[in-house]
């Protein structure tokens, strides 16, 4: 029988070894698989790449991971934010490097990842200081850059809910980045809070296929990253 | 009083806009454009982060951190409206889909150059959609103050920060006036009650000229 759900985070975090790139879902406070990152903090991999849209929020999750001198660089396209300063501080003192992304080539270059192309051509970015070093071609007389895929080791992502073989559904726009980085890791994790029979998720509603997902954890009540924030004296979120 | 307020700003870039559109607006001063729908139209609201048809600020009760627009603050979802994943919600913006976007700017060049992503400090950089909108979307408009704190033009010949787009915006809704860029000039489209040209001719970087219609 196919079970892809783990015991605990634990079983889901084995043999994720050093030097890995991991891919981690979310977009500002929405569908962060914080608990999965904590799993990853315990489990000890260091030296780590990790890619996600934003550098970590408080101290909790992310940022936490960053605090803890796992990472050893960062693919991301919105660093700074009002509750960014462990990868602030950090990155100051050059103790991490920062490959900065547009969001929308951020995305295509997970979803060419997943996909199997290793290379393509956007208008984005053209002509700018983002571009610099970058191949150019004109197509239909306009400059465009090409970007290369990015694969991940692992990918860590939070959805709605899973059942035994996989599948997800996502809950409003906590889906962010999890489709596309769910298909573009040779080992996705999938944290959910409620696990289905089998069956039981309406095919027309799956939006990861079970064939991008490896493991499943249930974290029934996942902890709120603005909960967190107001605690560590900063404000509320921006 | 002279010139427009902020939010009579957003509601000049309002007015600007058809019936029907699907629009992008940037964080912050962009944001509420969105309270100025002119009655009778509908405007369709895309927020990168996977939501089309994107809906006021919920009432605190009601807050969902799963349901944020691009700026990560809490929103609502209207009639209608759809959530899709992160490439797709690129795929509206690069490929041409968004109508309008609106983005706030540090600086306008009379070429349609648009800088609003990097001070060129030493600070931690940010791109985030940026660059996305100002390369797909179909008409790419600016909301922003004509001068800096300082009283420092953003509008100008060239950029003087690093650019997010080149030869992209369409048009520049200030405080004071509505503006095209046309190449070695801006083209003066509308005035704000109680602004003359002259204001406008000294508080521009660029050459200006009068193409209200006479």
């Amino acid at each position: 029988m196919i079970n892809k759900i783990a015991r605990d985070v634990e079983e889901a975090m084995e043999g994720i070894a050093d030097g890995s790139t991991v891919l981690i879902g979310g977009f500002g406070e929405a569908g962060n698989p914080t608990e999965l990152v904590h799993a990853l903090i315990d489990q000890g991999a260091r030296d780590l790449v990790v890619v996600n849209n934003n550098a970590g929020n408080g101290e909790i999750g992310l940022a936490r991971l960053i605090q803890a001198g796992r990472v050893r660089k960062l693919i991301c396209s919105f660093p700074r934010s009002s509750h960014s300063h462990v990868f602030d501080d950090l990155y100051r003192v050059g103790g991490i490097e920062l490959e900065l992304v547009p969001q929308g080539t951020l995305a295509e270059r997970i979803r060419a990842g997943g996909a199997g192309i290793p290379a393509f051509f956007t208008p984005t970015a053209a002509g700018t200081d983002l571009a610099a070093g970058k191949e150019v071609r004109m197509f239909g007389e306009r400059e465009h850059v090409m970007e290369t895929a990015i694969q991940g080791d692992i990918a860590l992502i939070k959805a709605e809910a899973a059942d035994r073989w996989g599948n997800l559904i996502y809950r409003k726009a906590a889906r962010n980045f999890g489709p596309v980085m769910a298909s573009a890791a040779k080992k996705t994790i999938a944290q959910v809070r409620r696990i289905m029979p089998l069956g039981e998720l309406d095919p027309e509603t799956i939006v990861t296929p079970s064939i991008f997902i490896q493991n499943v954890v249930a974290i029934p009540n996942p902890v709120s990253e603005r909960d967190s924030l107001p605690a560590l004296g900063r404000g509320v979120a921006a | 009083m002279t010139g427009w307020t902020l939010d009579q700003m957003a509601a000049r870039a309002a007015t600007d806009i058809a019936n029907g559109a699907f629009v992008n607006l940037g964080i912050g001063l962009p944001e509420r454009v969105a309270d100025h729908v002119p009655v009778g139209r509908e405007f369709i609201l895309h927020s990168e982060n996977g939501i089309l048809g994107m809906g006021p600020r919920p009432a605190v009760d009601d807050e969902d951190m799963e349901l944020i627009n691009a700026g990560k603050k809490p929103v609502t979802l209207i009639a209608g409206g759809a959530f899709f994943h992160h490439a797709d919600s690129f795929a509206m913006i690069r490929g041409g889909h968004i109508d309008v976007c609106i983005l706030g700017a540090f600086e306008v060049s009379s070429g349609g150059d648009i800088a609003n992503w990097s001070t060129g400090n030493d600070g931690v950089p940010a791109v985030g959609g940026a660059m996305d909108l100002a390369a797909g979307a179909r008409s790419v408009r600016v909301l922003t103050t004509h001068t800096t704190k300082n009283g420092k033009p953003k509008l100008l010949p060239r950029l003087t920060l690093p650019a997010t787009g080149l030869r992209v915006v369409d048009r520049v809704y200030t405080n004071l006036a509505v503006l095209e860029p046309a190449g070695d000039h801006f083209q003066v489209l509308d005035l704000a009650p109680g602004i003359a040209m002259e204001e406008i001719v000294a508080k521009t970087g660029a050459t200006v000229i009068d193409g209200r219609p006479a």
